[in-house]
């Protein structure tokens, strides 16, 4: 059995940046990843993938994009240069091709046992990321054999897909960004459309995501929000990052021919029912969007900066078929394959420690495990509105690397 | 980017709804989620011809049955146009009036949470409907509704798009709206 202080369990951007943090304050460690570094960019994301957060926002603790597209969205073997760039650069101890089966208590510490040996330690950190497994509707098992169903990470390309129409359920961000695209391969989709949060890529001439960093909306504390269920469940933002910064709504796919329909509501053999509520959820997200514009108008006008940017404006309501569809028949419409971009959840199958709410989530404060010494890194609004994101790691591996080591030092005393 | 600072009910805002009670049930019943479970009843009897009356008390809920001093009552006919004697309102406009009801409610409730004193509101429905179907005239026409229109008129402490917000925040969390707008299973057994 190998000792260490610390087990870093993943070398995504949160382990690496728990790691950087932990090396800083000379506290030993290791990161055990099943892959290589940046697996989950390597190996779950579709090959047009970009990021939807602008380059200048891949910041990591003493580490940062430094191209000369600052502007620009990273594609999937840019990704993989910037993380394994840091891992080099910061010399994190990472033991790839290293799965870990079981984490177990054990005599005040952890066990954490892995296909290539067992590693004893006081601490561990849960950095495995908050999207292992695509989340599929129970009803998905209700599809006929002959129609196709496939999850976003097994989705490469269209070229993968049969010929004929696509049903896409889920209009976040994957799900918008794949409608688009398989849509253009010139395979009919048909979106279903539940809760969504609609943004537009550009506002008063700068990205969205620099308007919610500048005006400190992405730093919001988890202890700040009036209802953090709620926050962390919210879905991800309706973006896509192309070199022409387009916006990607409803709207926008719409005019590229999709179908737009509710939520996937009832799925019978090859009939599908859509709920009735899609014009309240497009409601909702419009206001919405208002809301935040008038956060950002608000801000410039607070901030007399009003010459800085060019005058505030507003965005066409999303558009809604006077009769919307309500049910259809895939067979029918040829449609031969569905695509469940209706998210995605963590998989904590190996932890055996008594963590987990009935709900299966880990139960933590910010972070800080309900088991001493264990921590949870990477999930949306773990301690910040940032914290899934690339741009947030830094912020919360420093908070809960001093966490760690206030209590090592306690123990120590 | 959710709201990140409901306002919540200052002392001057009143639309009579208990806001701290629901949101200490909500607490309360997200930790023990078996008292969350509720049913609702009513016991329909037939009166003459087409004329029923429904009556409504007991139902479960926090975990026991729940009985209330009294006990409702709301009777159900169809009008002369289908021959019938119009000694009540038919079923569908009592379903429509659920819907405005339970709408409304929503409203009070949501303008409360967010500090926004209501002055009047006002529902008005109209639902279509081609009774082609009911009548059995022809299959491809659904019995129920083609399309609900709900229309609020609301005078409030309020800008027009916080209006549209409680609207919209009242149908997200609609019994009614999603008994309407989503499928529901319904077994139906005799004697
Ligand atoms: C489609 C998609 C697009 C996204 N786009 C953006 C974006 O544009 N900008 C942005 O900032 N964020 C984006 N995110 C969010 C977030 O940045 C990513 O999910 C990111 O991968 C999270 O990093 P992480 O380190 O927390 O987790 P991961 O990157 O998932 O890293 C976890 C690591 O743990 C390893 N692991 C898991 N289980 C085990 C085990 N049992 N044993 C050993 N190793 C294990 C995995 O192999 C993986 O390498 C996106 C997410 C998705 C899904």
């Amino acid at each position: 059995m190998k000792r260490t202080t610390t087990v870093i369990i993943g070398a995504g951007q949160s382990g690496l940046a728990f790691s950087k943090q932990l090396a800083d304050r000379s506290i030993d460690h290791v990161l055990i990843e099943r892959g290589e570094v940046a697996n989950s960019w390597r190996k779950e994301r579709w090959d047009s993938l970009r990021l939807l957060t602008p380059n200048w926002q891949s910041r990591l603790p003493a580490y940062a994009y430094d191209g000369n597209d600052p502007d620009g969205y990273m594609n999937m073997a840019e990704v993989i240069r910037f993380l394994q760039g840091y891992a080099d650069f910061t010399g994190a101890p990472v033991e790839t091709d290293t799965n870990v089966i079981a984490v177990r208590a054990s005599d005040g510490g952890y066990v954490v046992t892995t296909d290539r040996g067992v590693w004893r330690c006081t601490s561990v950190v849960l950095a495995t990321g908050a999207c292992n497994v695509a989340t599929v509707p129970k009803t998905a098992r209700n599809l006929p054999d002959n129609i196709k169903s496939i999850t976003p990470m097994d989705y490469r390309g269209p070229d993968q897909l049969d010929d004929g129409g696509v049903m896409v359920v889920g209009a976040s961000a994957t799900g918008v960004q794949l409608a688009r695209e398989i849509q253009a391969s010139g395979r009919q989709v048909t979106l279903s459309v539940g809760e969504h949060v609609r943004v537009p890529r550009l506002y008063r001439g700068r990205d969205i995501k620099w308007w919610m960093d500048t005006t400190g909306m992405m730093d919001l504390r988890y202890d700040e929000v009036d209802d953090i269920r709620r926050a962390r469940r919210l879905p991800s933002l309706q973006l896509v990052g192309t070199p022409e910064h387009i916006t990607l709504d409803l709207n926008a796919l719409r005019g590229a021919g999709a179908g737009i329909v509710g939520r996937l509501a009832g799925l019978g053999n090859t009939k599908v029912q859509f709920s009735g509520s899609l014009a309240n959820q497009c409601a909702l997200a419009d206001l919405k969007m208002n809301r935040l514009l008038d956060t950002i108008d608000e801000w410039i006008t607070a901030n007399g900066m009003e010459r800085d940017f060019g005058a505030g404006y507003r965005f066409a309501a999303t558009r809604l078929d006077p009769e919307p569809c309500l049910a259809l028949d895939l067979a029918d419409r040829g449609i031969k394959t569905v695509l469940w971009a209706t998210g995605y959840r963590p998989d904590y199958s190996w932890l055996e420690v008594p963590v987990f709410d009935r709900k299966g989530r880990v139960r933590h404060d910010g972070g800080v495990v309900d088991a001493p010494g264990m921590y949870l890194m990477g999930l949306p609004f773990l301690r910040r509105r940032k914290s899934s994101f690339i741009d947030g790691v830094g912020d919360d591996a420093r908070d809960l690397a001093d966490h760690l080591c206030t209590r090592l030092h306690s123990a120590a005393a | 980017m959710s709201q990140t600072t409901t306002q919540t009910a200052t002392t001057e805002v009143n639309n009579g709804v208990n806001v701290e009670a629901l949101l200490g049930a909500r607490e309360a019943l997200d930790a023990a989620p078996e008292a969350a479970q509720f049913k609702w009843r009513t016991t329909c009897e037939w009166v003459n011809g087409t004329h029923s009356r429904s009556t409504i008390s007991s139902f479960f809920g926090l975990g026991a049955e729940q009985s209330r001093d009294r006990t409702f009552s709301v009777e159900s006919d169809h009008p002369e146009v289908f021959a019938a004697e119009d000694n009540a309102a038919t079923p569908v406009e009592i379903v429509l009036s659920g819907l405005a009801s339970c709408l409304t409610a929503g409203v009070a409730a949501v303008g409360q949470h967010r500090g926004i004193q209501l002055h009047s509101v006002k529902a008005t429905v109209e639902g279509d409907m081609d009774i082609q179907g009911i009548l059995g005239i022809d299959d491809e026409v659904r019995n129920g509704f083609g399309t609900i229109r709900v229309h609020f008129e609301i005078d409030a402490d309020a800008t027009d798009d916080e209006i549209k917000a409680l609207v919209a925040q009242s149908q997200k969390r609609s019994a009614v709206f999603d008994i309407i707008t989503n499928p529901t299973n319904v077994v139906v057994t005799a004697n």
